[in-house]
């Protein structure tokens, strides 16, 4: 009898996930133009911050390459988009970042802790200026143009990404990958001599975050028609995942979502507001506020609360 | 065979340049190293926002001299305390909090890292408010030297001198002091040191308070040298990282030298291609993570 109730419980938030995928799918039918627009830039911050929270999440590696692979799938796209179908340059995107991914965790993750961090970043510089060198001595131009495409079939690939990647957390998570990938995180040697394959493990999930990532760039260079190697590497791309999976607590498998969807509510409002100058500012504190006074998220929180008001019976997990 | 000495003599001249433009700028680089490497290797924080301690720096001494005529060599009097009172602050407020929070260490190394980019960004936007992101620079003791053959500006012989002079006196400090005992001590095991008398969160806020005054020191010496702007922060930290992991996380002496190396690669680099002389730091980086991770001189 408990058990049923409990379960009853363990529905209602796939069941509000559920809901609100039904409420994307039909939202560009009824709202404005600018609405899904903006709605399209939040869903990559919530792709971005999943994907990220997927390998960085469970493992505590902390990847700062988020901009590599972003940046890859957008000159993927620039490169692809007038010769190929959409969905051909998107998948593109997604499997070049995958390769990226791929070669340098196989390389890499050999590596603990910091230098991982450190690691990963070096790379998007690398790949930055080593772009930037080779377009003005070779091609004598800065950036390129990329294939205009309409809003609303943009808005539907990036939802129909974040669909696909939602499945793929929650089957990765209900599986014993998932759970070897949760036994790295909490001690990797124990899972090592437990017979978990540590670098195959790593590597494979690593790459599978980057493919995502590398398709949301695909699909968002389309909207910004014009790209260079510093928009597509661009720095603090690699620090919003952390920050907004951070914010929403950073091993559950929602605290992401609502993570990325608070944080770039606030950012939407602040970048439209007339204190736009002081973003960077506002941004650094959040990512101190969060660290230091929120260190589980704003899942955490709720959960407290929910525990507090449902008499400390049964936990939201 | 008259030819043939000649193009030998230019070719030793080239190679000379090359070696003492490096030496010059690696001077530099081991500076800014240093500050970075004590911060990691006793308060265990990577701090990203090392280069904007640079930046707080140089664009002081920039304003300083400009508006007040006031030497860049007092400069450095005026801008090292009041940087070593920001660092041992946010030391005290922000990352003791963490180091009493995280679960372990590892937990604590990479949300120290993340706050430090916190930092970071909020110093980095009060700089860009109050200084505006044009590019700067002044024009001090640029009159040319001749070593060898080649002119070199006085200014870039001054940063060297003062480097190797801040380099000598730190590890002086760290060897021969009783806070130098204390600080190694607490490099080497924080919990024994405790337990050895050794007052562990006021030598760390202090290491962490020395490395903002390296690096704000650092950055009053590049302003003699170079443009200064208020987005210059992260190449530095971002050089200071290489040069650390180059020199082994942590070890004092390594940050010099992997400072110097890492000039003289970047003045190669440079001499033939100035578009990769960054690039090739981050090749040598890279190459380095993959086949000694420890660095020249880790343990």
């Amino acid at each position: 009898m408990k058990n049923l109730f409990a379960d009853k419980k363990k529905l209602i938030i796939p069941g509000i996930i559920v809901l609100i995928m039904i409420f994307l799918a039909v939202f560009p039918s009824f709202s404005a133009p600018y609405r899904i627009v903006w709605l399209s830039g939040i869903l990559c911050y919530v792709i971005l911050t999943i994907a990220w929270a997927l390998f960085s999440g469970s493992t505590g590696y902390i990847s700062l390459a988020t901009a590599a692979f972003y940046g890859v799938g957008m000159y993927t796209a620039a490169i692809l988009g007038n010769d190929f179908p959409l969905l051909v340059v998107v998948l593109f995107g997604g499997l070049l970042s995958m390769v990226l991914a791929a070669i340098a965790g196989a390389i890499t993750l050999r590596l603990r802790g910091i230098y991982f961090a450190i690691f990963t970043f070096g790379m998007v510089e690398l790949i930055k200026y080593i772009l930037l060198w080779y377009e003005i001595t070779f091609t004598g131009t800065r950036g390129r143009f990329v294939i205009v495409v309409d809003n609303q079939t943009i808005y539907y690939v990036m939802l129909g990404i974040l669909v696909l990647l939602l499945i793929t957390t929650l089957i990765l998570r209900r599986s014993r990958w998932g759970l070897a990938l949760q036994s790295i995180g909490d001690n990797e040697e124990a899972a090592y001599h437990m017979g978990v394959n540590v670098t195959a493990l790593k590597v494979s999930i690593f790459s599978i975050s980057a493919f995502f990532m590398g398709a949301v760039g695909a699909i968002m260079a389309t909207r910004v028609t014009y790209i260079d190697p510093y928009s597509a590497f661009d720095t603090i791309l690699n620090f919003l995942p952390p920050l907004m999976a951070i914010l929403g607590g950073i091993g559950t498998y929602y605290g992401p979502i609502l993570g990325a969807f608070v944080f770039a509510a606030i950012e939407e409002w602040l970048i439209t507001s007339s204190i736009a100058d002081y973003y960077r500012l506002i941004i650094g504190l959040a990512l101190l506020a969060a660290i230091l006074y929120m260190p589980k998220g704003i899942v955490d929180v709720i959960e407290k609360a929910w525990r507090h008001f449902s008499g400390g019976k049964h936990a939201l997990t | 065979m008259i030819t043939g000495n000649v193009r030998n003599y230019k070719m030793i001249n080239e190679i000379l340049y090359i070696i003492i433009a490096g030496l010059l700028l690696g001077g530099l680089y081991g500076l800014i190293a240093m500050g970075l490497s004590i911060q990691y290797g006793v308060a265990r924080v990577l701090n990203v926002g090392h280069g904007e301690f640079i930046m707080l720096g140089a664009m002081s001494t920039y304003t300083l001299y400009t508006f007040a005529g006031i030497n860049p060599f007092v400069a450095i009097i005026i801008c090292a305390p009041i940087s070593f009172i920001i660092g041992f602050f946010l030391h005290t407020t922000v990352f003791r909090r963490l180091l009493n929070t995280s679960p372990n260490a590892g937990v604590f190394e990479s949300n120290s890292m993340l706050a430090s980019f916190g930092i970071l960004f909020v110093i980095q936007n009060i700089a860009a408010v109050a200084w505006q992101a044009d590019i700067r620079a002044y024009s001090f003791m640029n009159t040319p030297v001749n070593i060898l053959g080649d002119d070199y500006g006085a200014n870039r012989l001054v940063v060297l001198g003062v480097a190797i002079a801040m380099g000598l006196a730190f590890y002086f400090f760290l060897t021969y002091t009783r806070l130098g005992k204390a600080i190694r001590a607490a490099a080497q095991d924080a919990t024994t040191a405790s337990l050895m008398g050794v007052n562990i969160n006021l030598v760390l806020a202090i290491c962490f308070g020395i490395g903002a005054a390296l690096a704000a020191i650092a950055g009053v010496l590049i302003s003699m040298v170079y443009p200064v702007h208020p987005n210059m922060g992260l190449e530095y930290t971002i050089i200071a990282i290489i040069v650390v992991v180059l020199g082994g996380l942590g070890s004092i002496p390594g940050a010099f030298v992997g400072g110097l190396i890492l000039g003289v690669i970047g003045s190669v680099v440079s001499f033939y291609e100035p578009g990769l002389a960054l690039a090739s730091y981050y090749l040598v980086f890279v190459l380095l993570l993959l086949v000694r991770p420890k660095g020249l001189f880790g343990k």
